[in-house]
């Protein structure tokens, strides 16, 4: 049995039949190619697969995709605009905010979040806001010094 | 830029950031099938029978493949990297939960998970042993009953060091201290899980396997030996690993079945492991059981170390380390210390739990070396009352010892210990925090101080010393350079994100004064690169690093010769300033590396003998291990109510000889100083007596976040490596080695107002409170 699913990923409308029981983060990696996000634990414990569901980090591994029928979805695929890459993502690149590169995707969803909502965040407040998401590489140090740069190079004409 | 070393922004970051890394699960090909293990939920049991038709029945499955269809290939057990055997499928039984017992190849990843519910195995579950002091045991059940000649569960026994001469100066030692400790079981937990897809293309013959490993050139001879294929139709590639940490060096039995799926269906099969799959059954690291002694003289002088080991190697021995080193490198056990002798001796065991033990950026198990020794020295500093900083600085080997022969055998490189310990106490503002930590003890607060001093080994290896399953421990880089100057170089060891793109274009870029961003590296894909034996024990710098450095300079002195023909002169009248040879004595009249590189791939007439191009290659032998060091500070602060410890900061000073980018070297510092957190606070791979893991998913091994750790403060010192081409030694492991000793010393130091000598890790809550109320301690099991 399939339903259809409808969604917006970072501003496309995509429209596919699936199984009931599909995950979001299968959906947009194995239905859509959107292979950024990457899955990590099923636990909701990691957060490799922080995806944006309506303007919210959520983690995509503990949603069906049917739950994102209607709704707008930003991917880590959806962070440069027009060839400019967002400062989160220029920031991780100054200030060596990853490694092997897994957990970047999920990490700078949450980051561009922070940001939206808190343009001078300190560092207890970024460590706060990535505390649900595991690095495995960074010891978050860099992390933190990254979204600091984003939050210190602020685009200028932002999304 | 021009010039190499020095920070500098990495390469690969572009495609990172944009979510256009390419790991295994990106891979898509058509036809693709997607496979799926049944593994067993017992820890000890006969196999009586397996029945697969509802499975095979299910609309959608494509192959069911157990132990038997494996038999008929030849396939149904595989070599370890230890030279012992693992089953890939169990036909007889199954011995530890989570074991490998069928594979489904179906159409799409759910509907081959669903299969897996249609297969039903009868087991006759038998008692199972787990925990290492058991096993020996008279009536401890036999688990490797598939071995000839194997009667009990006794593995192997080492030892190293001179145990007359150790004895003899414990039994005249004013001082001796014991403990017995426990390194626990862990793993290694990178992001991203272990996985493959195999392509078998019937038509050419040709095997393709995209896989999560850092060693693909071990692996591509490895299937060659096992399966029988000629190793030029074997073709690994290695794409963007998301962490590896050792995690990645073995080959699974998910990798087999995924070929063996290619073959029989003839179409692509990709297998990924689930977390819960990764954390039960892949490679786990440390699990030894320790007992440490310390003679020293009542002024502080520690003159000998003797060590007692029980190593759990789980079901199936499958530890990846040289084949002579059955306990890896736990030989440099005397750590950073002058001695007057040293003895060790280790015993390996089999358990009902999941083979591995050597990984977690342990570098052959310095890891458990140097935890034991710097806990031994805490535990002498409690004796005689003195600081432990003190006792270190008064015993550690001075700067005029090196090259420094310890005492089972080990010769360290170089080092300026003392100066590297005392950056960091200087960085710590020690003496200032001792007298903070005096205040807060008056105010009844537990504030502790931790330090540690470690020696790594790493850079495996000479060839003489050092195979794995007869391979020599070395490895070949391919550097060619184009006609406009511009080159690529090929490298066998493989980037889990430790930055290889960037740091091995720096080296050429040093040696032939390119930019950078001239020298493309290429690496993981067996069809485009030179054989080695990969990236693990911190060997990628040391090795790999020195063969690219040999290879840059062939190319530079190829370059010379050319340069003497351009400019009709003798080459020994050149003279080299960074990209460019010149007169001796006429700076102008000189070629630049890409007006030498033109020529050389022009009409250009060369002296006989001397080949057109300026490519080269290097098989680099390591004459020595690098030996790292560094010493560490952590400062703890535990709530005595409820047992729960909070880093206050942590200072790290390494010396890792010259450092090529030190953005990169940093970052890896980090990431071992997390792990540290991690081992010594919350990370154990427990069992309950009757064999069942407790630590198979992120709800049950806790790893550390954003919150336990804190921002560190690093140092560094500087200490080449005389026989590093460029001074260069290994440093992805060291945090991981030095941490650990520095956190658990910070927690005893705290509870010092208690009394505590020693507790093992995890210092959870729980345990730490145990420790504060006097109560028994939870030596192993995690159910007590």
């Amino acid at each position: 049995m399939t339903i259809r699913v409808a969604m917006a990923v970072n501003g496309t409308e995509y429209a596919r039949d699936v199984e009931p029981r599909l995950l979001l983060i299968h959906f947009l990696r194995d239905e859509l190619g959107l292979t950024g996000s990457h899955w990590g634990c099923d636990t909701s414990n990691c957060g490799s697969c922080v995806i944006w569901l309506d303007g919210k980090p959520v983690k995509s591994c503990t949603l069906l995709a049917a739950m994102a029928d209607g709704h707008a979805v930003r991917t880590v695929e959806g962070l440069e605009r027009d060839g400019e890459l967002d400062p989160v993502q220029q920031g991780f690149i100054e200030c060596h905010g990853l490694q092997c590169g897994f957990c970047t995707p999920g990490m700078m969803m949450t980051a561009r979040w922070l940001l939206d909502h808190h343009p001078d965040p300190d560092e207890a407040q970024i460590r706060e806001a990535i505390s649900g998401q595991i690095c495995r590489c960074t010891g978050y140090e860099n992390i933190v010094r990254s979204i600091r740069w984003a939050a210190e190079h602020p685009a200028e004409h932002p999304a | 830029m021009t010039g190499g070393f020095g920070r500098m922004l990495r390469k690969e970051d572009q495609r990172f950031v944009r979510g256009q890394g390419f790991f295994v699960d990106d891979v898509q090909l058509p036809g693709m099938l997607y496979g799926a293990v049944l593994r067993s939920p017992h820890p000890h049991a006969r196999i009586l029978a397996i029945d697969t038709l509802a499975a095979e029945a299910h609309p959608k499955v494509r192959a069911v493949i157990t132990g038997e269809t494996l038999a008929e290939r030849n396939l149904a057990w595989m070599p370890t990297l230890s030279g012992d055997r693992q089953a890939v499928l169990a036909t007889d039984k199954v011995r530890f939960q989570g074991q490998e017992v069928a594979f489904v190849v179906a159409e799409d990843r759910y509907s081959a998970r669903d299969a897996l519910e249609l297969i039903d195995v009868e087991y006759e579950p038998l008692p199972a042993v787990v925990d290492a002091r058991r096993a020996l045991d008279p009536g401890a059940p036999l688990i490797r009953d598939d071995l000839e000649h194997q009667a009990n569960n006794h593995i192997f026994d080492w030892e190293t060091g001179d145990a007359g001469r150790t004895d003899a100066v414990f039994s005249g030692a004013e001082v001796t201290i014991a403990q017995d400790m426990l390194y626990p079981r862990v793993h290694p937990a990178p992001l991203e899980t272990c996985g493959a897809v195999a392509h078998f293309d019937r038509v050419t013959g040709k095997l393709t396997i995209w896989e999560t490993t850092q060693a693909p050139h071990a692996h591509r001879t490895l299937y060659a030996m096992v399966a029988g294929l000629p190793e030029h139709k074997i073709r690994i590639i290695s794409p963007d690993i998301g962490g590896g940490f050792g995690n990645k060096v073995p080959i699974y039995p998910g990798y087999i079945c995924a070929v063996v799926g290619s073959i029989i269906t003839g179409q692509p099969v990709k297998w990924m492991e689930d977390r819960s799959e990764n954390l039960m059954s892949t490679c786990f690291a440390r699990d030894f059981h320790m007992r440490g002694e310390l003679a020293a003289s009542r002024d502080g002088t520690i003159r000998a170390v003797r060590v007692t080991v029980l190593a759990d190697h789980g079901a199936f021995n499958g530890t990846a380390q040289p084949t002579r080193y059955p306990a890896g490198f736990f030989g440099v056990f005397t750590g950073s210390y002058d001695l007057e002798a040293a003895h060790c001796r280790v015993t390996g065991v089999y358990t009902n739990k999941a083979p591995g033990g050597v990984a977690y950026s342990c570098s052959f198990r310095v890891t458990e070396a140097v935890y034991l020794v710097e806990r031994l020295v805490d535990l002498l500093a409690y004796e005689l009352d003195l600081d432990p900083a003190e006792l270190r600085m008064r015993n550690l080997l001075r700067p005029e010892q090196f090259p420094y022969t310890c005492q089972t055998g080990w010769v360290y490189d170089s080092g300026d210990y003392p100066r590297t310990l005392r950056t960091a106490l200087e960085i710590a503002g020690y003496d200032e925090l001792r007298k903070e930590q005096s205040a807060e003890r008056a105010a009844g607060h537990l504030m502790g101080i931790g330090v540690s001093f470690f020696t790594e080994a790493v850079g495996a290896g000479p060839r003489k010393h050092m195979d794995i399953l007869g391979l020599g421990l070395n490895d070949g880089v391919e550097l060619r350079i184009h006609p406009t100057g511009t080159a690529v170089l090929r490298i066998s060891v493989q980037t889990q994100g430790q930055g290889h793109e960037t740091t091995f274009a720096q080296i050429v870029a040093e040696e032939l004064g390119l930019s950078p961003d001239d020298v493309e590296v290429v690496h993981g894909d067996t069809d485009q690169t030179p054989f080695g034996m990969g990236t693990y024990g911190s060997r990628s710098t040391p090795v790999s690093g020195a063969a690219t450095a040999v290879a840059a300079r062939k190319v530079r002195e190829h370059a010379r010769i050319v340069a003497a023909a351009m400019l009709e002169v003798d080459p020994a009248d050149l003279e080299w300033e960074p990209g460019r040879w010149f007169v001796r004595g006429d700076p102008d009249s000189g070629c630049t590396m890409a007006e030498i590189a033109l020529a050389a791939h022009s009409s250009l007439e060369l002296p006989p003998g001397v080949d057109g191009q300026l490519d080269a290659s290097c098989v680099y032998n390591p004459p020595n291990l690098t030996y790292p060091c560094g010493a560490y500070i952590c400062v703890v602060d535990v709530d005595p109510g409820t047992g729960k410890v909070s880093v206050r900061r942590f200072v790290a000073v390494d010396d890792c000889g010259v450092r090529i980018n030190p953005m990169i070297v940093e970052g890896q510092v980090h990431r071992g100083l997390a792990d540290g957190i991690g081992i010594a606070l919350m990370e154990s791979i427990a069992f309950d007596a009757e064999g069942n893991c407790l630590g198979g998913s992120f709800m049950d091994y806790l790893l550390p976040t954003s919150l336990e750790c804190p921002a560190w403060e690093l140092g560094e010192t500087v200490t080449p490596s005389p026989h590093h081409p460029i001074g260069a030694k290994g440093v992805g492991e060291s945090a991981t080695v030095g941490s650990p000793p520095a956190v658990v010393n910070a927690v005893i130091d705290a509870l010092r107002p208690y009394g505590v000598r020693h507790a093992d890790m995890p210092l959870t809550p729980a345990q730490v409170w145990r420790a504060i109320q006097g109560r028994p301690l939870r030596t192993d099991l995690a159910i007590s």
